[in-house]
């Protein structure tokens, strides 16, 4: 093999007596992909930063790092100057602050390109102009022109590729780069770095904690787990063979698209934070299931396992019992407990009563300029035509990108309150008809849970008070609520006797079940989780989700389940709910929409997930929307997808001018059948049913 | 914490304490809290004890000592007057320990109040209550108070620290109602909201509880002011009037002969210092007792690291 074009060895960072790397080996080779996955803490992004000498003036680093033989670490900061960004490229995860707002776009990659080539400024305009083409910015020219805040963020993420390629680096650094973004702009992300690794024959590295993005795109994956690399092996080997628990626990933690049922194997325990100190052994061992004594007395190094030649030297794992691993190859299942989750009540739907009922929700917001004479501009239409049915007993998912009004929608049901448009039906009580009193009482059959559990809890509250409060909210007495705290910490799997502990003193997985044991506390029967396990790690989100289902099955709850993310709502919930730009697009049950999609939107939604399975992952048809979501700001007639949509586009004139005029309705597959769309053309325009697949009459999707 | 002694806490169980226990205990197991009770307490004694302690009356002149230095007859000396400087004193802490701290208590309060409320309702209330502390800012308070505080001559010193307060609040109340209007945005209050839980019992759980180290510092600041403007109001004859004394009066007239007769001015500064010097001690227990992640806090947090383990 040739020599690497980057080799890291022994890579140490600390800051301070804490240690964020400890002793990373890596080797990068020309035009190939590697993937660095690991949860937050793990040093991934920190090894990234080290390798461009970008770390905060507190970082020590050690080790070496070469590039084509050439040692950067100790290196000037002149002679680094002149590497980054000519040789070695970043992409950083936030696009928001990775521009400065007041230059134009254009001139901060032409700026990119003189810093590092001899041209004039007119060549190097040319040449941003270029790359905004390459990275498929419509009307590159004009795009010049414009300030980072005119553009979206998928936009700005390939302007920043676009300045990462501009002189044709030799390696591409991007650190989370769709992380902050959507799924369907994650895939067009996701593209154009492929497209301009192919057109630069950049090597890449990947820095992600996403196992889909990460199996889609890389060739080689290195693991990471408290500061070092448990394992390295190429992508097919990693996710079909893993050798360390620690990635087979993270492959069973993630929920997917292509499969469902039964609980998740949640990994006990949390991820170290960064540079927490530990004692001697295998950092993991404390949560690993196949622990053994000698794991705790040495650490135990990154090796071949001698005894299964399959990996040829290329498959690498930190761990004593990786031939153990190697040899048998259990499924995550075989080796983590998983716990019990009991079935769910499974009374026919018909026969179970409604939770919620939501028609032709409507929600706009008014929008005004001055500050002096504010005078009304216009209306953003934030909700505008939500439809949702929930019985007991059943969880819906709420699916959609960000602005499509997803958390609008719930504040809307929550507020319990007349709406602005369109009628909600709570328990059977209609909320424009509510006085105080009723409203009051109602408050405590629903309750929510929220994204960030940083953010929900008051810090200066300990979590018995945090749990007691919604009672004390309905009367209870101040006693009997206090009786019940213990109850209801065990009941989310805590320990009862934390009760007087304040919640800074949790991880984010044990807030979370906080948040979830206090809206417990009322015995709602409704649930609205928002986006209730996005900022947690993978290994502790399937604690939470398994939690979820099990509370479901023993209390009868009904749940409101919103978020982006597709793989985690076809795990969990029965029905799902597909919004585009405030309205619902498509409701049905989650077998059927996931398998048979009928909106195109959906299907392109569908398509762009990544799955964490490499061979899965390549055989899929490609999907790619184009484009971003147009503004709420303006009442669209027609369809309001119609300017992205793949059919539309296919469609012949006199079709089109229906999609252009007409808004869809909502229309069932067939009768009886608990599937809507709303589209003129489901399914592409043909016959519904009688056909499955995602077999696309779409239009070839646009690569690269 | 293994799973067996979580099993014995769960079979020895108690209802949690609340907040107000936890932080009380925090507050009680500060040591810089501690002293400062302690050190109020004893002022307090002084202040109230101290008259019977001294055969002398704060205002009868002892025509046979003018301008003594302190001696055992009298313990802190004379004034110019011939009188006695101990019993003038503690006369004074008297007048100045309660005012001080009833303005800063009144004032603060008044504060939190208004700018808490003017934050979370936001619209009408908000515009109505930024008008009124406008308003006051503008007024010169000190002219407003010398103008009112004849009238109040016969309702004594109660309706001066109502004055006192009422002049104080208002950049307080801004910087509470600004610090409000961010913290409603909170998803914690939201959550509270969603659940059903009544406005102002929002702003007392929720609210006033994450302003409370600002809060706590602009009261101890207050106290020591309180006392000051006291002073200087009654320098221009409004307030504490002769032959009645406080800290501030005793202060004023002393400092001029500070270098020449030191005990007419440095028993009553020290004495001053120690009581601000006290506030400030309790007021940084009780904002450390309040605030969780504060030094006493780090202790808890690391158990709980080691422990956390335990569950996900």
């Amino acid at each position: 093999m040739t020599s690497p074009l980057l080799a890291v060895r022994n890579l140490t960072v600390d800051f301070g007596d804490h240690p964020a790397v400890r002793g990373v080996d890596l080797e990068v080779h020309r035009g190939e992909t590697l993937g660095l996955v690991g949860e937050s803490g793990s040093g991934k992004s920190v090894t990234a930063l080290a390798v461009l000498g970008l770390l905060p003036a507190a970082g020590r680093i050690g080790g070496s790092v070469q590039l084509d033989g050439r040692e950067l670490v100790g290196l000037p900061a002149k002679q680094l100057a002149g590497i980054r960004g000519r040789r070695i490229a970043m992409v950083f995860q936030d696009p928001l602050s990775a521009f400065t707002p007041v230059y134009r776009i254009g001139d901060q990659i032409a700026e990119a390109v003189r810093v590092h080539q001899p041209v004039s400024r007119d060549a190097a305009r040319r040449r941003a102009a270029d790359l905004l083409d390459l990275v498929g910015i419509p009307d590159p020219k004009r795009a010049l022109d414009a300030y980072p805040h005119e553009f979206s963020g998928g936009m700005r993420q390939r302007a920043m590729i676009a300045m990462a390629v501009a002189n044709d680096p030799d390696i591409l650094l991007a650190d989370e780069p769709t992380t902050a973004l959507d799924v369907t702009i994650q895939a067009q992300v996701l593209d154009v770095l492929r497209t301009a690794q192919r057109e630069t024959g950049a090597a890449l590295v990947l820095v992600s904690h996403d196992l889909g993005v990460i199996a889609g795109s890389a060739d080689r994956v290195a693991v990471m787990y408290a500061g070092r690399i448990v394992e390295t092996a190429p992508v097919d080997e990693l996710f079909t063979a893993p050798r360390h628990p620690y990635t087979l626990g993270l492959i069973g933690a993630v929920p997917r698209l292509d499969g469902r049922g039964g609980p998740l194997v949640p990994i006990p325990g949390r991820p170290p934070a960064a540079g927490e100190l530990r004692g001697p052994g295998c950092p993991f061992a404390d949560r690993c299931p196949l622990v053994e004594d000698r794991c705790r007395t040495a650490e135990p190094p990154l090796t071949g396992g001698g005894t299964h030649p399959a990996g040829g030297g290329t498959h690498l794992a930190a761990c004593l019992r990786a031939d153990h691993l190697a040899a048998t190859r259990p499924a995550p299942a075989e080796v983590y407990p998983v716990p019990e989750v009991p079935a769910a009540d499974a009374a026919p739907r018909e026969e179970r009563e409604p939770v919620l009922a939501v028609s032709g929700l409507t929600r706009s917001f008014p929008r005004y300029r001055g500050t002096l004479l504010r005078r009304r501009i216009g209306e953003t239409f934030a909700v505008d035509g939500v439809d949702l049915d929930i019985r007991r007993g059943e969880t819906l998912g709420l699916v959609g990108e960000s602005g499509s009004g997803k958390s609008t929608t719930l504040y809307e049901i929550l507020k319990l309150a007349a709406p602005q448009g369109g009628r909600i039906e709570l328990l059977g009580q209609d909320t424009a008809a509510l006085d105080r009193a009723a409203a009051h009482r109602l408050r405590a059959r629903v309750q929510i849970v929220f994204q960030d559990p940083a953010a929900s809890l008051d810090p200066r509250m300990p979590v018995g008070d945090v749990i007691a409060e919604p009672l004390l909210a309905q009367r209870v007495p101040a006693a009997d609520a206090r009786r019940r705290i213990p109850e209801l910490l065990r009941q989310v799997g805590l320990d009862p006797a934390h009760a007087d502990r304040y919640p800074h003193e949790f991880s984010g997985g044990q807030r979370q079940r906080i948040s979830i044991a206090r809206a417990l506390a009322v015995r709602p029967d409704l649930l609205v989780l928002d986006e209730p396990v996005s900022a947690l790690d993978v290994s502790v989100q399937a604690g939470v989700l398994n939690l979820l289902q099990q509370l479901k099955a023993e209390l009868g709850l009904a749940y409101l389940f919103v978020s982006h993310d597709l793989s985690v709502v076809r795990h969990l919930a029965d029905r799902v709910a597909v919004m585009y730009l405030g309205r619902t697009v498509e409701t049905g049950t989650v077998e059927r929409v996931f398998a048979e999609p009928r909106h195109p939107y959906t299907r392109a939604l569908l398509a762009a997930v990544p799955l964490p399975d490499p061979a899965a992952e390549r055989a899929r048809p490609r999907l790619l929307l184009a484009g971003d979501p147009p503004s709420p700001a303006e009442r669209h007639l027609g369809c309001p997808f119609r300017s992205r949509c793949p059919v539309h586009a296919a469609l012949a004139p006199e079709q089109r001018t229906r999609c252009a005029t007409e808004l869809p309705p909502a229309t069932p597959a067939a009768p009886g059948v608990d599937h809507t769309a709303a589209c003129h053309f489901p399914d592409g325009g043909r016959p519904p049913l009688g056909h499955a697949g995602t077999d696309p009459a779409c239009p070839p999707p646009r690569r690269g | 914490m293994s799973a067996e002694t979580m099993e014995q806490t769960v079979a020895g169980e108690r209802a949690p304490v609340g907040r107000v226990r936890l932080a009380a205990g925090r507050l009680a197991g500060s040591r810089g809290a501690l002293t400062g009770v302690v050190v109020l307490a004893l002022l307090f004694l002084l202040a109230f004890v101290g008259p019977y302690l001294t055969p002398w009356d704060y205002a009868t002149p002892d025509y046979t000592a003018l301008r003594q230095p302190p001696s055992g007859q009298h313990w802190f000396g004379t004034n110019g007057l011939g009188q006695d400087v101990f019993a003038q004193t503690v006369r004074g802490l008297q007048k100045s320990l309660v005012i001080g701290l009833l303005v800063a208590v009144l004032s603060t309060g008044l504060a939190s109040l208004v700018g808490a409320c003017a934050g979370y309702f936001g619209g009408w209330t908000d515009r109505v209550l930024t008008f009124l502390v406008d308003l006051m800012l503008i007024f010169p308070a000190f002219l407003v108070i010398a103008v009112i505080s004849p009238r109040l001559r016969g309702s004594g010193w109660i309706a001066f620290v109502v004055l006192l307060a009422v002049f104080n609040w208002m950049i307080t109340a801004r910087v509470i109602r600004s610090m409000t209007r961010s913290l409603r945005e909170r998803e914690f209050v939201a959550a509270a909201r969603f659940m059903g839980v009544a406005p102002f019992r929002i702003i007392w759980r929720h609210i006033l509880p994450n302003v409370s180290s600002f809060l706590i510092i602009d009261a101890t600041i207050t106290v020591g002011g309180a006392v000051m403007s006291e002073a200087a109001l009654s320098y221009f004859g409004f307030g504490v009037r002769p032959p009645d004394v406080s800290l501030g009066t005793l202060l004023a007239a002393g400092a001029g002969d500070a270098p020449v007769f030191p005990w007419l001015f440095y028993f009553a500064a020290g004495l001053l210092v120690l009581f601000v010097l006290a506030v400030n001690l309790v007021g940084d227990g009780l904002r450390d007792a309040l605030d969780p992640t504060a030094a006493p806090g780090r202790r808890a947090r690391k158990t709980a690291n080691s422990s956390r383990r335990s569950t996900s």
